[in-house]
């Protein structure tokens, strides 16, 4: 009979194999990306733009652009564009987070030239008509009207504020901004940011020639160059965090989120927080998901992060607490982080912490296009594959003394803001 | 195209292995077929709150997540009302990992009291979270029991009732895991980087072992055929009105299923749907607007729900949904919109087949519900339906006397 006590052997994961991409040039210039890989006759294009010009007294212009973008051309309605996408089983997806506006095409790769031929026309020539802006306009209201009923929304909103103030990550828009969005701004904005020389281009899954020629075909030419741009520039000083109490009554739970701006993956210390951060709260046997889940069961879940953006990194943990148990909650996440300072991480805990990051890296590996996000991580942060090389040399060696001083540095309690929303 | 090879343990669990060498991961899946339609309706939400207790140690091994991420891999699991999915992702070359920790606890439960005084509190969380702290959350909760009277379909997978969590003895968890937790009852899949050799010989020496039991008979309830429409309101402090129209609909297996996914397609799938344009864009009665399906294994819910814009009328809203209804019921859907719901189909199933996980569940799914092989057919089914299929579909499922209203009204 087997013994069914022990563990079976195990290998920590030793080869790592990235796709990496291949870097063209179209005919104008714009720069592509090619990640070929895979089996399936498709593909994914994304069109990435930077967000530029911010200007806080109009905050919902880059974003209302991106929404927009397929809601009508010169040539065409919003009905006949996503009637042409929809019909050849394509996906159009526009996405805006705080540093890009991004465009996003999944196809079969027969469909390619019909399908990339749209996403041309909302590109180069939308035309956001008054009729589709006031739709937008008063469904986003009352989207943020049931949004603003949600305590983690809330929470977000405060914490963002709170490290981010007026800049495009720290903005909470409201309905009054929704109001004062006009067409004007829109087209102002689309002039400027929709243009070639503002444009990364990143095309995954079973590419060959043919895809290659065409995208070139589409976007290598014909499409003017507009004027010149202001990249978005924020700096963040190191401040003294406080607490953001806002009571909600009848709450069943509270919403937490509490850190602080944090290194950006460009840091050489980036890599190594990340282990400690998933320790802290970054995977199901993380310290606060054994502590206070686990344990105590204050929760469904918590966790912490680590975030990268263009002009900053920052750091969160996050999670919604049973009412009636929110101060024990805040005192055991204080005492995990401030554990991490005082006492060196066991070698069964780092040994164990190592090996999952390893194998969660590898898994996260898994197809074209999950190599073409790889590749946006460090082209964005204007770094090359060896920082994925770094990254594995750096779980593979970093010890308990190393966490320790990170912790000191890095886990400074009463820098965290401290955002609290519902009952304490 | 997934391919598979196929064994049985001669305990009653059927194995399937997916081959695919282009990843280096291995993914075990292991579905019970066990959900929240199979609880005495006096202790509902208990398949999913025993679902939390099987990471709360097995019989030989008293930490479940702790061995699995010290050898690089990650797990979860859900419940439905029909089935409850556990799932592996970890390093090929570790799977015998994933075999020691799944064999044990289908063996045996450490049946800890710590762990279910915890996970009681978790999952009673959980609920809050989902369904009470969150506006509109604690709909299903109100709906079910109006759609369904009979079949355990009328409570949700949470349950019924925090209380019914909350009071939750380990002779319960006992009970469940004896009746339930049998090889015979399971279906194991095994993808990625590995071989059907090698996977055979891993599960004759850790699951061939476990006893073998009869697979625990389902007798349920039949729902009773509606005859007359049903209607409710709920008044809470919500910032917009919103409805919710739910039409009883065939199982899974029935081709019914497939023409009542081409009208929820037609209905909301993309920009293009009919009632993103007429309802949302044209008429401007809604902010957001939804059809889809339950999907369930017994007889399911085909739904429509949407969020008013503000200052339009209840009445007016409802009529102009029925007024699409009415259209399918009367109308042979154009040859080209029929084409394009079916190409979005085909499409997505291409790029299903680009996750191992997605492949992994699906063969598991599609076993359950008879034969795995059938997985590859689906698109088929779905093209072989005509303009005349979809009218006679139509024609069944919008009747009044067919229909649950729920009306989710601002205070």
């Amino acid at each position: 009979m087997i013994n069914r006590t022990i563990a079976p052997a195990f290998r920590q994961v030793e080869n790592i194999e990235l796709v990496e991409a291949e870097q063209l040039s179209l005919d104008n210039g714009v720069k592509l990306f090619v990640v070929d890989a895979g089996t399936q006759d498709l593909v994914r294009i994304e069109l990435i733009f930077d967000n530029v010009n911010w200007d806080k007294t109009k905050p919902l212009q880059a974003y209302a652009v991106n929404s927009l973008l397929a809601e009508g051309t010169s040539k065409l309605s919003a009905l006949e564009i996503a009637e042409r996408v929809d019909y050849y089983g394509a996906f159009l997806q526009t996405d805006y987070n705080y540093d890009y506006s991004v465009v996003t095409l999944y196809t079969l790769t027969k469909h390619m030239e019909a399908t990339l031929a749209v996403i041309k026309e909302i590109v180069t020539d939308a035309v956001f008509p008054e009729e589709e802006v006031e739709t937008f306009r008063r469904n986003q209201k009352q989207k943020l009207s049931v949004n603003l009923e949600k305590n983690d929304f809330l929470g977000r909103r405060a914490f963002n504020r709170a490290l981010f103030g007026e800049t495009i990550y720290g903005y909470s828009a409201g309905n009054e901004d929704y109001d004062n969005l006009t067409r004007d701004q829109l087209l102002e904005y689309f002039n400027l940011a929709y243009r070639p020389g503002n444009c990364t281009i990143i095309v995954a899954g079973k590419v060959e020639q043919p895809a290659i020629d065409t995208i070139n075909r589409f976007f290598g030419k014909n499409w003017d160059k507009g004027l010149a741009l202001q990249k978005n520039f924020f700096s963040f000083p190191l401040k003294k965090g406080t607490e953001h109490y806002f009571e909600k009554e009848g709450a069943l739970q509270s919403a937490l989120r509490i850190g602080q701006v944090s290194i950006s993956r460009s840091h050489p210390d980036f890599a190594s927080l990340q282990v400690l951060n998933t320790i802290l709260g970054g995977y199901f046997g993380s310290r606060l998901m054994a502590n206070i889940r686990e344990d105590k069961g204050y929760t469904y879940g918590i966790g912490s992060a680590l975030v990268s953006l263009k002009n900053a990194g920052y750091f969160f943990i996050a999670s919604e607490v049973g009412a009636e148990f929110c101060g024990s909650a805040l005192t055991e996440i204080e005492k995990e982080v401030n554990l991490l300072k005082t006492e060196p991480v066991s070698p069964e805990e780092l040994a164990l912490v190592k090996n999952y990051m390893l194998g969660s890296f590898l898994g996260s590996l898994e197809n074209a296009f999950s190599h073409a996000d790889k590749f946006k991580n460090i082209y964005f942060s204007g770094m090359d594959y060896s920082y994925y090389s770094d990254y594995v040399n750096t779980i593979r060696t970093i010890t308990s003394e190393k966490l320790l001083e990170l912790a000191g540095f890095y886990y400074q309690f009463d820098n965290f803001e401290r955002v609290i929303v519902g009952k304490k | 195209m997934v391919t598979f090879n196929r064994f049985v343990l001669s305990n009653g669990l059927k194995v399937l292995v997916h081959e695919d060498y282009t990843t280096p991961m291995a993914v075990v899946n292991v579905l019970y077929d066990v959900g929240a339609r199979d609880e005495d309706p006096e202790k509902t939400g208990f398949a999913h709150l025993f679902e939390h207790l099987m990471f709360g140690g097995s019989v030989n091994i008293p930490s479940y997540d702790e061995p699995l991420q010290r050898v690089g891999g990650e797990n979860n699991a859900f419940t439905s009302n029909d089935i409850t999915n556990y799932y592996i992702t970890l390093p090929a070359v570790n799977l015998e990992t994933a075999f020691w920790l799944e064999s044990d606890r289908m063996l045996s439960l450490a049946f800890s009291e710590k762990s279910l005084d915890v996970q009681r509190n978790v999952v009673s969380e959980e609920f809050k979270q989902r369904y009470l702290n969150q506006p509109y959350g604690d709909v299903w909760l109100k709906f079910r029991p109006l759609i369904y009277k009979e079949h355990p379909y009328r409570w949700a997978t949470i349950g019924k009732d925090l209380s019914h969590i909350e009071q939750a003895t380990i002779e319960d968890v006992k009970a469940f895991f004896a009746r339930h937790y049998n090889p015979s009852n399971a279906i194991l899949v095994v993808g990625g980087a590995v071989n059907t050799e090698d996977v055979k010989a891993l599960a004759e020496k850790w699951f061939e072992p476990i006893e073998g039991k009869a697979k625990p008979p389902r007798n349920l309830p039949v729902e009773p055929v509606q005859t007359e429409a049903r209607r409710e309101i709920i008044r809470a402090d919500v910032p917009l009105n919103a409805i919710y129209i739910a039409f009883h609909m065939p199982g899974r297996t029935d081709q019914g299923y497939y023409e009542a996914d081409l009208i929820s397609d037609i209905l909301s799938r993309g920009n293009s749907s009919r009632l993103h344009i007429s309802l949302i864009k044209e008429q401007k009665l809604f902010s957001e607007v939804n059809a889809y399906m339950t999907g369930s294994d017994d007889p399911g819910l085909f739904v429509i729900d949407g969020k008013l814009t503000e200052g339009v009328d209840i009445e007016t809203a409802e009529k102009a949904i029925w007024a699409e209804l009415e259209k399918l019921k009367t109308e042979l859907v154009p040859e080209d919109e029929l084409t394009k719901v079916k190409n979005k189909i085909e499409s997505l199933m291409v790029f299903s087949e680009m996750s191992l996980l997605d492949k992994a569940m699906n063969l598991a799914f599609f076993e359950l519900m008879g034969n795995a092989a059938d997985l590859n057919n689906e698109t088929q089914k779905y093209l072989l339906l005509s303009a005349d299929d979809i009218k006679r579909r139509a024609g069944n499922l919008f009747r009044r006397e067919n229909s649950s209203t729920l009306l989710y009204l601002s205070n």
